[in-house]
């Protein structure tokens, strides 16, 4: 039989404020345990929390940029269980009512083809504690920094069809609150993490597959792992006669595996109830006109924008949009270097990127500036360097040796281009090779490649490749 | 000097003719003769008391004082205190030494009251009797035999003997107006959003509300100068204008128009209480006030709705207590969830764990509409009959409680019963309306009071009408025997 794959994920973004969703403390990352965490933060008896207007101004962001709706009117329900690392006995969310409701996302398949996925809604919340299970000796430590850190819960419709559709959903997300600068996007850190419901039908069955969630998925490689494994294992139940029993599972990296966490039968019952402490959020229509004033270009849109501006690929304009810091950069090296829009491309997405993932750098640190890199191409424009010198001079910047111009300068590197210069050289060689000139003239034109070489060696390879080709072909002819 | 009322004490230091440190030594001295009569405080603060007295003192010599520098007070140990246990009458937070001052605290501490004490209460202010409390039970100064009345029964009891010119309680359905009415006090529960809520340990949180109890209206208006006001930490307060609750003090009555709800007048409340509350109705008529009778159809919902609303936000509300960051907790857990159940089932009393069991119950999935949502049109219905009342009348008035003080133990076996004695003050918070207690006579010696209920944010008002029958009564003035 063949099976239709159905997906639906819920993304976890943390919103980039400097001070947690109801209280003053600071939500800077990696700070000593329990430095980070106020009164509120620890559920201290008769503490109160206050919305952070700033977590409302950047969930509206993002509403306003998936083209969603923002409640004019949203609720926070406190979500009840007990776990230690949740310091009130409950959580801080939205329930039935949140604050960004029915948005879409377009996502590009690997035949081209672009996808609208669904969004179904995004609510504000607050993020638990951490408990630390080593170094207790049989008990476990409690980490109250992260507790009341904002979260974004975004919940997609179950729109995707593969494991590859979930990934591009996800990571069109990731690159959108970067863009949007309401989410670092750290994945390692937790900063933007996934939960994944997975179900399978019978390829033409209306009704869907019992489902399963997997948990806490924080990179691209295990969402689809995990959900590749978690298709293949529905399916082989299935077909086995058996039934798919809806669950929430972990995935396990190391066995490349999920496995079960609870049955729907042992989840908790939450008892969503709205937070007495806290007053309906009321947005009104001008905090929302506000805000989308400060929009920046979006993705999609700069996408385009480099298509028909700067006549690149769609694909070479995809990599150049994939972050805000990467587009800026490139437009920056477009305009020093004089407008060569194709050669910036190149440079940008082959040598840059290259330096950047050999030294795993974010192009925020980038060694080059894009000034730098812009005035470089400039110098292969005006052919003082050739490209294939300028590796060398991007090498050199890349070490802090200075500017193209400088390293140029000081290694000797410009290019010869004087006719008369080259013709001597050549002369040079051809004398030097009579073994060579005669065999070449005798019919055996592969030997070009050759005396090229030598010339090349002979000029420590500044001679400008083209004049070279023109005049050897002349020389060698006789 | 314990005779007098708080703006006397006001007076006598600001004209020097006692020092904050004299009143403070006079009362704590009180306190420590006569409360293990009464058992109305948990914590007596004396050596802060003492060291805010003379500081207090200097100001007033430096003519630094605001209208209440020097004059003692206590509070209900509800409002976290930094540095001083503050138990909420729970063994769950007998170890609690709070690490921060409430704002109510913070701004009595401002205005130089220095805290005698932490007053006695209900477990986490649930009760009508202050019976439920870890530190057993208050007695009636009145009749020692008796409860006096729940959940700020401390404040209440210490108040009435003259242990403390004034206190503070909290009302989430009853308790600063029963126990003033059961204790000849004076007792306001403000609009809700009023006086903040921050640092004061929350039972329901959208109806808890802190307020003042004191012998008459007028010491009443004096505190909720100090108490009211818009608090940034407290979400649900609200902003408005600083008031003068002084102010309208003085205004005649002439004109008034009183409801008297039909529904508060029925079967239920004792002989006693019905005379003594007709003989006030009459009172307020020869002020010049008029009365209309009024009906608030949806009354007898109150108590229902009460104990699903209130439970449902105390079930989640207590939930942080858990015994792993402060507070309780059991001897050697052997695991997370022994942790849990041991620490709550020995940390909390058995009133409390019966209203966390109701309020899970009604949360939960399946019963949520009918119970918890059910209730909440029941509010607004409520809202809805006063909102119709106040179209016709100025104030409401009725009784407080339908029975004098009953005895200690006589309702403990019947929580519904007990509910019921909340009867005519459970709507109020629901509707989040102001509402008084004040005395109004005695039936067989025990001490009866009046219910005023205003409109939002009337409670000037409220202290006014209050104001011109203790001028023209003494009710007010009676102290109990054995504490003159």
């Amino acid at each position: 039989m063949e099976w239709e794959t159905v997906i639906g994920l819920e993304i976890h973004a943390q919103l980039a404020t400097q001070t947690k969703i109801f209280s003053g403390a600071a939500t800077a990352y990696g700070a000593e345990p329990n430095t980070q965490a106020c009164l509120i933060d620890l559920g201290m008896p008769g503490v109160l929390p206050v919305l952070n207007e700033e977590a409302v101004r950047m969930a509206v962001k993002l509403g306003l940029a998936i083209g969603a709706e923002v409640a004019p009117r949203s609720v926070f329900a406190r979500k009840n269980y007990f776990y230690p690392d949740l310091p009130k006995g409950y959580q801080i969310s939205q329930y039935e009512l949140p604050v960004v409701a029915r948005g879409t996302l377009e996502i590009e398949l690997e035949d081209g083809e672009t996808k609208t996925i669904g969004v179904t809604r995004a609510h504000l919340e607050e993020d638990a504690g951490k408990s630390l299970h080593e170094d207790f000796h049989g008990m476990s430590g409690i980490d109250l920094n992260r507790a009341g850190t904002p979260l974004l819960e975004i919940v997609s419709e179950p729109d995707m069809r593969s494991a590859k559709e979930a990934v591009a959903y996800m990571k069109k997300l990731h690159t959108l609150v970067r863009y949007l600068e309401i989410c670092d996007g750290n994945m390692q850190e937790g900063s933007f993490r996934c939960d994944a419901n997975v179900s399978v039908r019978p390829q033409g069955q209306h009704k869907f597959g019992t489902r399963c969630e997997i948990k806490n998925l924080n990179s691209f490689r295990y969402v689809e792992r995990a959900i590749n494994y978690e298709v293949e294992r529905q399916i082989a139940i299935i077909e086995g006669g058996g039934a798919v029993v809806q669950e929430t599972r972990l995935y396990d990296p190391n066995k490349d595996e999920t496995r079960s966490m609870r049955s729907k039968e042992e989840a908790n019952d939450y008892r969503y109830f709205p937070d007495p402490d806290l007053l309906p959020l009321e947005i009104a229509a001008d905090f929302v006109e506000t805000v989308r004033t400060t929009l920046p270009e979006l993705p999609d849109e700069k996408k385009h924008r480099f298509m028909t501006h700067y006549g690149l690929s769609a694909y070479d304009a995809g990599v150049l949009t994939a972050s805000r810091e990467m587009g800026d950069y490139y437009e920056q090296v477009v305009k020093v270097c004089g407008g060569h829009a194709k050669l910036a491309a190149n440079w940008t997405m082959v040598e840059l990127s290259a330096v950047l993932n050999r030294d795993n750098l974010d192009i925020a640190d980038s060694p080059v500036s894009a000034d730098m890199l812009g005035q470089m191409l400039a110098r292969i424009h005006d052919n003082t360097i050739s490209g294939k010198i300028a590796k060398d001079v991007f090498e050199a910047m890349c070490n802090g040796e200075g500017t193209a111009d400088e390293i140029i300068e000081k290694k000797g590197l410009k290019q010869i281009t004087d006719t008369g210069a080259i013709e001597k050289i050549i002369d040079e060689v051809m004398a030097a090779n009579p073994g060579q000139l005669a065999d070449y003239r005798a019919g055996k034109e592969k030997l070009f490649g050759f005396f090229v070489g030598q010339v090349m060696k002979a000029t420590g390879g500044k001679a400008n490749p083209g004049q070279l080709n023109d005049l050897l072909k002349k020389k060698l002819a006789g | 000097m314990h005779d007098k009322t708080l703006a006397e004490l006001a007076a006598a230091l600001a004209k020097r003719e006692v020092s904050s440190v004299e009143l403070t030594t006079h009362f704590l001295g009180r306190i420590e003769r006569l409360d293990p009569q009464l058992n109305s405080f948990v914590t007596v603060t004396a050596e802060q008391a003492l060291a805010a007295a003379a500081d207090a003192d200097a100001r007033i010599v430096r003519g630094e004082a605001g209208p209440l520098t020097g004059v003692p007070m206590a509070q209900k140990d509800i409002f976290c205190t930094d540095g001083v246990k503050t138990s909420c009458g729970s063994k769950m937070l007998d170890n609690f030494v709070a690490p921060y001052d409430a704002t109510v605290v913070e701004r009595f501490k401002a205005a130089g009251l220095p805290m005698l004490g932490k007053t006695n209460m209900d477990e986490f202010a649930m009760g009508s009797s202050n019976e439920t409390s870890f530190y057993g039970p208050v007695k009636n100064p009145w009749d020692t035999t008796r409860v006096p009345g729940g959940s700020s029964g401390g404040s209440a009891a210490a108040v009435a003997a003259r242990l403390a010119p004034a206190a503070t309680g909290t009302d989430t359905g009853g308790s600063i107006r029963q126990p003033a009415a059961l204790c000849n006090l004076t007792g306001l529960k403000p609009t809700y959003g009023r006086v903040s809520r921050w640092g004061m340990i929350a039972f329901a949180s959208s109806l808890d509300q802190g307020g003042p109890m004191a012998q008459n209206a007028a010491d009443c208006a004096l505190l909720l100068n100090v108490m009211a006001g818009f608090d940034p930490k407290d979400s649900t307060s609200i902003e408005r204008p600083d008031e003068d609750f002084t102010a309208h003090l003085n205004q005649p009555l002439k004109g008034l128009k009183i409801g008297l709800p039909k529904e508060f007048f029925g079967a239920g409340m004792d002989a006693g209480v019905a005379k003594a509350v007709d003989e006030a109705i009459a009172q307020y008529r020869a002020l010049g006030a008029e009365t209309v009778e009024v009906s608030l159809p949806n009354s007898g919902l109150s108590v229902p709705a009460y104990y699903v609303v209130a439970p449902a936000e105390c079930s989640s509300n207590l939930a942080r207590f858990d015994g792993v960051r402060y507070g309780y907790r059991c001897e050697k857990p052997k695991d997370l969830m022994d942790l849990y159940t041991r620490s709550r089932g020995e940390g909390f009393g058995a009133e409390v764990k019966r209203r966390i069991m109701i309020g899970t119950y009604a949360l939960s999935a399946g019963y949520f509409d009918a119970y918890y949502l059910k209730a909440q049109q029941i509010r607004r219905l409520i809202a809805d009959d006063f909102k119709r009342a106040f179209e016709q009348v100025d104030v409401i008035l009725g009784p407080t409680s339908p029975t004098t003080a009953f005895r200690l133990g006589e309702k403990t076996d019947d929580p519904v019963t007990m509910y019921l004695s909340d009867i005519y003050t459970i709507a109020v918070n629901l509707a989040g309306l102001p509402g008084m207690s004040l005395p109004a006579g005695f039936a067989d010696g025990l001490p009866v009071g009046m219910q005023l209920i205003g409109n939002y944010f009337d409670e000037a008002r409220l202290l006014n009408v209050a104001h011109q029958y203790q001028l023209a009564t003494d009710w007010h003035r009676r102290m109990p025997g054995g504490f003159e």
